[in-house]
């Protein structure tokens, strides 16, 4: 796995408070192409949030964000073309519940990139055999197990073609033995070098694909290291104490 | 029964009596039709207003027109209202009836349409949002593509019941000198000094629209249903 890609994104100073509540505080940090950064730390910690911040879902307050050394928290930005560049999957899967799998996979390939209907089924139909549920075309999302959703989010997001996949807890919703599935093609992206950072307590995840871990609590960075350090020497008593309760 | 058929004949056949109904029905149709594009167009826009105001913050000043707009039309009578519309806003200008009434049921039915829409697209996941802002689409275009179609699948019952009542309604049509279907009706009895006859035909005729309404709405919902499972 290649971690010494170029820059993606350079965050600067990243504050977000909600009224007088500091969820981000003074946030610094730089990711790299080919990364596949994990993000842990207990909940209200603030990390959903930074991970929301990089595809402007939340505006930061203070603070930038560039991607690829344009500032995208600039009011001049054009949000939406910035987005189509970045993948996102959600906690609780949010497909389009009144289409079927395949539309939810060519809608916004054809409508923003301007597909035909033919190339953007044909894509579709790939990404959905790669995931191995090129039998659900037609299924709608109600249709379909937890699992079964959450692959089809990621490859919904993958039909776009980003260069980033950001992920938010996207095992959380899962029934145990659902976990896997997902994980599993989740591992076999960051293998062929997406740059992937996601949020989630699947420590024994992290440790085998992350290629660095970032502890967030109080909205900020206590403790940033390779998978085999952060989790083997601890440095930070709060991390310490985290880790003790979960592993 | 020598009886019922001689009243029939009195009320309906004699003189063409039964085209006061025949007329008066299609006045009712034509005004209810209008009034409905026009409830549909005026409440859609008032709900994406509203409901983006309230998800959002923006539109402040659009916002608050929409609700000066909503208490004014919800707060005074259906009659009055038109009986404004007829005498006040056109009372100088000699103008077709039908656009009068259909202006002040169309104007009176989008406040209510407004707010069946706003509900639909307030009880939308926030997540479907944000799904669609994440893929890159823009606020429009998520309304349209995504949000939208759930919510107008949400609030079928409840706007196919304001139509009901907006074509019951226009029954007051009359007090605008207006020929409707229950004006027709009125006629007739007018005629004849039989209250009976007419107005149980009134009645019915518009009992059979509302039937025939509510069966068409039920087939479309369960279309609409099949996503579901």
């Amino acid at each position: 796995m290649s971690v010494n890609g170029e820059v993606l994104f350079q965050i600067d100073n990243l504050c977000k408070s909600f009224g007088a509540n500091l969820v981000l505080d003074h946030i610094s940090t730089e990711i790299r192409s080919g990364e596949v950064v994990v993000i842990v730390g207990p909940s209200g910690s603030g990390k959903s949030t930074f991970l929301r911040s990089l595809n402007l879902l939340e505006m930061p307050t203070q603070g930038t964000i560039s991607f690829e050394g344009m500032n995208i928290t600039d009011k001049k930005t054009d949000i939406n073309k910035y987005r189509q560049k970045i993948g996102m999957v959600f906690q609780h899967f949010n497909l389009f519940p009144h289409k079927t799998i395949l539309e939810n996979l060519t809608l916004a390939p054809i409508k923003l990139l301007k597909k035909s209907k033919e190339e953007a089924e044909a894509e579709a139909r790939a990404l959905l055999k790669r995931v191995g549920l090129e039998e659900k075309e037609n299924a709608y999302p109600a249709q379909l197990s937890g699992g079964q959703k959450q692959r089809i989010a990621i490859v919904r997001s993958l039909a776009m073609h980003p260069e980033v996949m950001l992920f938010d807890e996207p095992t959380s919703a899962l029934d145990p033995e659902m976990v896997g599935e997902v994980l599993n093609v989740m591992s076999d992206l960051a293998k062929e070098g997406m740059t992937m950072i996601i949020v989630t307590h699947e420590m024994g995840f992290a440790k085998e694909v992350g290629t660095r871990v970032l502890f967030v609590d109080e909205g900020i960075i206590k403790e940033e290291n390779n998978p085999e350090d952060f989790f083997g020497h601890p440095k930070n008593p709060r991390l310490q104490e985290f880790l003790s309760k979960i592993l | 029964m020598e009886d019922f058929k001689l009243r029939f004949y009195t009320n309906f056949i004699k003189d063409d009596r039964y085209m006061y109904l025949v007329k008066g029905l299609g006045n009712t149709l034509m005004i209810t039709f209008l009034a409905v594009l026009l409830g549909i167009a005026l409440g859609f826009l008032v709900a994406i207003i509203r409901s983006t105001h309230d998800k959002t913050g923006k539109a402040k000043l659009l916002n608050t027109i929409c609700k000066i707009y909503l208490t004014v039309i919800r707060g005074t009578p259906m009659m009055v209202q038109l009986m404004i519309m007829c005498y006040v806003v056109f009372g100088k200008y000699n103008i077709n009836k039908i656009i009068v009434a259909t202006l002040a049921f169309g104007i009176n039915s989008g406040a209510y349409v407004a707010e069946i829409v706003r509900s639909g697209i307030m009880s939308i996941d926030p997540g479907q949002l944000e799904a669609g802002r994440s893929l890159g689409f823009s606020y429009a275009q998520t309304m349209w593509y995504i949000i939208m179609p759930q919510a107008f699948k949400n609030v079928l019952p409840a706007l196919a019941n304001e139509f009901i009542v907006l074509l019951k309604e226009t029954s007051v049509c009359g007090y605008i000198g207006m020929m409707d279907l229950t004006r027709g009706g009125d006629i007739i009895r007018s005629r004849t000094y039989e209250a009976f006859m007419p107005l149980i035909a009134v009645a019915l005729i518009y009992l059979v629209m509302v039937m025939a309404l509510s069966w068409l709405v039920g087939k479309l919902e369960r279309r609409l249903r099949t996503s579901e499972r």
